[in-house]
C-alpha cells in the first residue's frame, strides 16, 4: 500500500512529507523502544510509535525507515518537525493507540519486518 | 591500499539532546561517497549504538571513522567508567542504563549486541575508571 492509504486506513494527519505519499510500504515495525528499533526494523518499513522525541527522527533516517507514524494522538515538539523536515523523512500523527494501528494496517495487508526475533536473542538468557 | 576518507567524531557524555546526531553525520559522510545503502546503513546503526554509548555511560569520547576502498572502520574510545564483566554487557537485554536513557527509549540492553551484529570484525577492550574502546570494521564488497 502507498503512504496515502496508511494515513487514510489510520484516520492520520500528515505533519512532514507531502511529497513522499505515493511510497510504496509492505512491512511495519511498531515500538516504543529505539534499543529495539535500531536492533530490528528493516529499510521501507514504516515505523509506529509513541516516542515524539528527535531521536526518533534519527533512528528513522539511519534505517531508511519510510515513514514515522506517531500513535495514540502524541503531538511532536517542534525541533523534532524540524528535524523531520530536514532529514526528509515523512511523518504522520493517528488518535489510535498502538496495537489498534498495527491491526489496522495488518489486517490490510501489511505485514511486520520481522515476525520474530531469532532463538539466540532468548536462549542467550 | 589507499584511504577514501578520515574523520573524527566527538561525542560528549550526557549531551542526550543531540544523541543521533553523529550517525546522521556518518551515513551523511559514507552515503557521499557512493557506499551501497545496506552497507552504509549497517555502519550508521553501530555509529549510533556507539555514540548512545559514549552519551550514557562516558564523560567524552569519539567515534573514529576511516574508510578504504575495501572496508570501513570505525574505531570507538571513550573516558568513563570501563565495563567490568564485558560477557554480562554483551547479553541482549542486560543494561545499566539511567531512567534518563530509557526515558530517550534507549538502554534497552540491545546496544552491543546490535553493533556486534552490525559488523563483520567487532573487538571490545575496557579498563575499568579509565573507558572502553570499540573497533568495528565492516567489509565493503567490490569496494
Amino acid at each position: 500500500m502507498t503512504l496515502f492509504e496508511v494515513m487514510d486506513i489510520l484516520n492520520a494527519r500528515l505533519l512532514v512529507g507531502r511529497k513522499l505519499l505515493n511510497t510504496e510500504v509492505k512491512t511495519a515495525f511498531s515500538a516504543d523502544l529505539l534499543s529495539d528499533v535500531l536492533a530490528y526494523a528493516r529499510p521501507g518499513s514504516v515505523l509506529l510509535t509513541g516516542l515524539t522525541n528527535p531521536q526518533v527522527v534519527r533512528t528513522a533516517s539511519v534505517l531508511d525507515i519510510a515513514a514515522i507514524i506517531l500513535v495514540r494522538g502524541k503531538i511532536p515538539p517542534a525541533e523534532t518537525l524540524r528535524l523531520a523536515e530536514e532529514l526528509g523523512v515523512p511523518m504522520m500523527a493517528t488518535h489510535y493507540i498502538l496495537f489498534e494501528s498495527s491491526g489496522r494496517l495488518y489486517s490490510r495487508g501489511m505485514v511486520g519486518c520481522i515476525q520474530k526475533v531469532g532463538n539466540d536473542e532468548i536462549m542467550a538468557l | 591500499m589507499s584511504l577514501i576518507c578520515e574523520a573524527s567524531f566527538p561525542v560528549r557524555g550526557g549531551d542526550f539532546k543531540d544523541a543521533g546526531k553523529v550517525a546522521v553525520q556518518i551515513k551523511a559522510t559514507l552515503k557521499k561517497l557512493g557506499i551501497d545503502p545496506e552497507i552504509l546503513r549497517r555502519a550508521a546503526i553501530a555509529a549510533y549504538e556507539s555514540e548512545v554509548n559514549i552519551i550514557s555511560y562516558a564523560r567524552l569520547g569519539k567515534i573514529h571513522l576511516q574508510v578504504d576502498p575495501d572496508r570501513i572502520l570505525m574505531n570507538v574510545e571513550d573516558e568513563g567508567p570501563g565495563i567490568e564483566d564485558i560477557e554480562l554487557a554483551m547479553r541482549p537485554g542486560y543494561s545499566t542504563a539511567s531512567d534518563l536513557i530509557r526515558e530517550l527509549g534507549f538502554g534497552a540492553g540491545m546496544g552491543l549486541v546490535n553493533i556486534k551484529h552490525c559488523a563483520d570484525e567487532f573487538e571490545i577492550t575496557s579498563m575499568v575508571d579509565q573507558g572502553t574502546k570499540l573497533r568495528i570494521l565492516i567489509h565493503v564488497p567490490d569496494g
